[in-house]
């Protein structure tokens, strides 16, 4: 801290450029930050699942339905203790502008296997007992001012026509990855106003014993596989996993782009100390005049550089901590659960290390090497 | 023993093919306590031979003693650290610090001793009353005249007591009123405080507040003064 007030000044120096300097790091590292939570949200999505829930789709597509005669039937399968089913609906609301996802459930068995989505109990109650009753996310209340007995109307894209339910419950998740953005409706109601085809998106099961899942599944498969709709039944977490890989190697497209600007930040930087340690040439050569040392001289102006890159990572990387989490960002509900990660923020700090000697080593090595004669006659 | 003992020293830059000689067996004695004018045309060597004395430069051939300690085989950082301890020098054009004020220009070399702030606040002040400039602390370069500029120079060359205050050309960028104010407080330093005072000048009313007057012309002393009495 002895020569806290030499840096200070020297930082002070440009006032603008040092501004610009800091902002570039913080925006570079806001960004890094951003863009790696996309990934390691994408990756917590596919980790989530109940060791205890396998999911059973069609076997050529999970777009394919199944007859909604199977529940019976995988009820019956042993080891199997409970059984539910959901369509995905695919409605608009309003202009269509803000997408959520809308699905048709069997409400009781839905809400069974599913305890970690919490919903009052009168709620419940009402919306099990409503056939037109629909459940939100606690994330539409704040979205569109929906209050709990009012009718809303959704424009079916799969299922065309106006389709009108009364919010009968809010849900809140209890786990930040399932989403709170999304609307279930009895799936009784899409049957009846689709004349009744009888037909369910995939089917959820719960198991007695996790260490049973793969056992289950294939007894399952192998009882549908000589029928009209085989099935293809797999871990919970292996599905949403199998939604994960949809996005394609969007993880590397991510590092390869945060990196890119890093990099870029580190030639802005770089450049920025460069400039500034080119000006002070003399100054340098009069401090070792004043008995400074090469290896001291080095450090300041290391740390002048640290001091940049330092306050720049605590802005971009705070910021983007503090204001996904302030604002529950979920990317319009594509990625549930959008929270910078501590892992992403030491990735941040390694980083910001990494620029902090990146853009200061060069210049500090300059400056402790400036032979002071020379220095004071080139600058004369 | 002198001060500062300056023995066969030889110095020769090259410039691409070029050897040029700046001057060759130089031999000098500086006492202590003494006021001693390095005058010379231009390119004499008299900057040279106080950057040597400073240990800003080594020395071709011979040996550059300085109250006792080898300057001239010292390592750069053995040297940075003796210069803190003993050398004070002032160049022609100032040199502080834009960004500083004339305290913190003064404060850096204390920044590299053990001393407390407090400490080192006492003894900037001390410095800063010395030349006379104890109601500018906050002040920076810009906002203070070139006489000031130069008083704070030396203040920062005495703030850490050295041995011995160097001085290139000090008056080379002052007016007349302000250059003889920088030689009157060279007088006290050298009277009042017993510092070792070197100053190089061209100005011959300058040279004349030394006690000893050196010339040095193409790289020899041409005539070496008697201490003025």
């Amino acid at each position: 801290m002895r020569f806290w007030s030499l840096l200070r000044a020297n930082l002070g120096r440009h006032k603008r450029r040092t501004f610009l300097t800091i902002m570039s790091v913080a925006l570079a590292l806001f960004l890094f930050a951003s863009l790696r939570t996309v990934i390691t949200t994408i990756g917590a999505a596919a980790q989530f699942g109940s060791a205890r829930r396998l999911v059973t789709t069609n076997a050529t597509g999970f777009i394919l339905p199944l007859p909604i005669g199977y529940a019976n039937r995988l009820e019956a399968i042993p080891g199997v203790e409970k059984v539910t089913w959901a369509n995905w609906f695919g409605g608009q609301y309003g202009d269509g502008k803000r997408f959520f996802a809308t699905f048709a459930i069997d409400g009781k068995s839905y809400l069974d296997v599913y305890p970690e989505m919490s919903v009052p109990a009168d709620q419940k109650a009402a919306f099990l007992a409503d056939k037109g009753g629909a459940l939100i996310g606690a994330r539409l209340v704040d979205l569109f001012g929906w209050q709990v007995g009012q009718n809303i109307t959704l424009r079916g894209t799969i299922f065309p026509g106006d389709w009108t339910f009364t919010v009968r419950g809010v849900y809140t998740p209890t786990d930040p990855v399932i989403n709170d953005d999304a609307m279930m409706f009895h799936w009784s109601y899409l049957d009846e106003r689709t004349e009744r085809t009888g037909m369910a998106g995939w089917y959820i099961l719960q198991i007695d014993h996790p260490e049973r899942a793969a056992e289950v599944a294939t007894s399952i498969d192998d009882q549908f596989r000589s029928s009209p709709y085989p099935t293809k039944s797999g871990t919970e977490q292996a599905f949403n996993a199998s939604f994960a890989t949809m996005w394609g190697n969007i993880g590397l497209l991510m590092n390869t782009i945060g990196l890119a600007v890093v990099f870029a930040i580190l030639l802005v930087t770089a450049n920025a100390m460069m400039m500034s340690t080119r000006e002070r040439t003399r100054e340098f050569a009069i401090l070792k005049t004043v008995g400074y040392t090469d290896r001291l001289l080095f450090g300041l102006v290391l740390a002048e550089a640290g001091l940049i890159t330092v306050t720049g990572a605590v802005l971009g990387l705070g910021s983007a901590k503090v204001l996904y989490r302030a604002t529950n960002f979920n990317a319009a509900g594509f990625l549930p659960g959008f929270d910078v990660t501590w892992a992403t923020i030491a990735v941040g700090g390694v980083i910001t290390l990494l620029l902090m000697l990146g853009s200061g080593l060069v210049p500090a090595a300059q400056a402790a090497r400036l032979p002071v004669v020379t220095a004071l006659r080139t600058v004369e | 023993m002198a001060l500062v003992e300056i023995r066969n020293v030889d110095k020769t830059f090259t410039r691409g093919a070029e050897r040029i000689e700046v001057f060759s067996g130089l031999t000098l004695d500086v006492e202590k306590g003494s006021f001693t004018a390095l005058m010379g045309p231009s390119g004499s060597g008299k900057s040279t031979l106080l950057n040597l004395i400073a240990g800003l430069d080594q020395p071709t051939g011979g040996t550059v003693r300085v109250n006792g300690a080898t300057v001239s085989s010292m390592t750069a950082s053995q040297l940075a650290g003796w210069r803190a301890e003993n050398i004070g020098f002032v160049f022609q054009q100032f040199n502080l610090l834009p960004v500083l004020t004339a305290y913190q220009n003064v404060e850096l070399p204390l920044l590299l001793t053990r001393l407390s702030k407090k400490e080192r606040e006492e003894r900037v002040r001390i410095a800063l009353g010395v030349v006379g400039l104890d109601d500018r602390l906050d002040h920076y370069p810009r906002q203070l005249s070139g006489g000031q500029e130069q008083r704070v120079a030396i203040a920062r060359a005495i703030v850490a007591d050295p041995t011995l205050v160097l001085l290139d050309e000090p008056t080379g960028q002052l007016d007349a009123v302000s250059s003889q104010d920088v030689l009157t407080l060279l007088g006290r330093l050298n009277g009042e405080f017993g510092k070792t005072i070197l100053i190089v000048t061209h100005d011959p009313a300058a040279a004349a507040r030394a006690r000893r007057q050196l010339h040095l012309e193409k790289g020899t002393f041409v005539e070496q003064g008697e201490p003025i009495t």
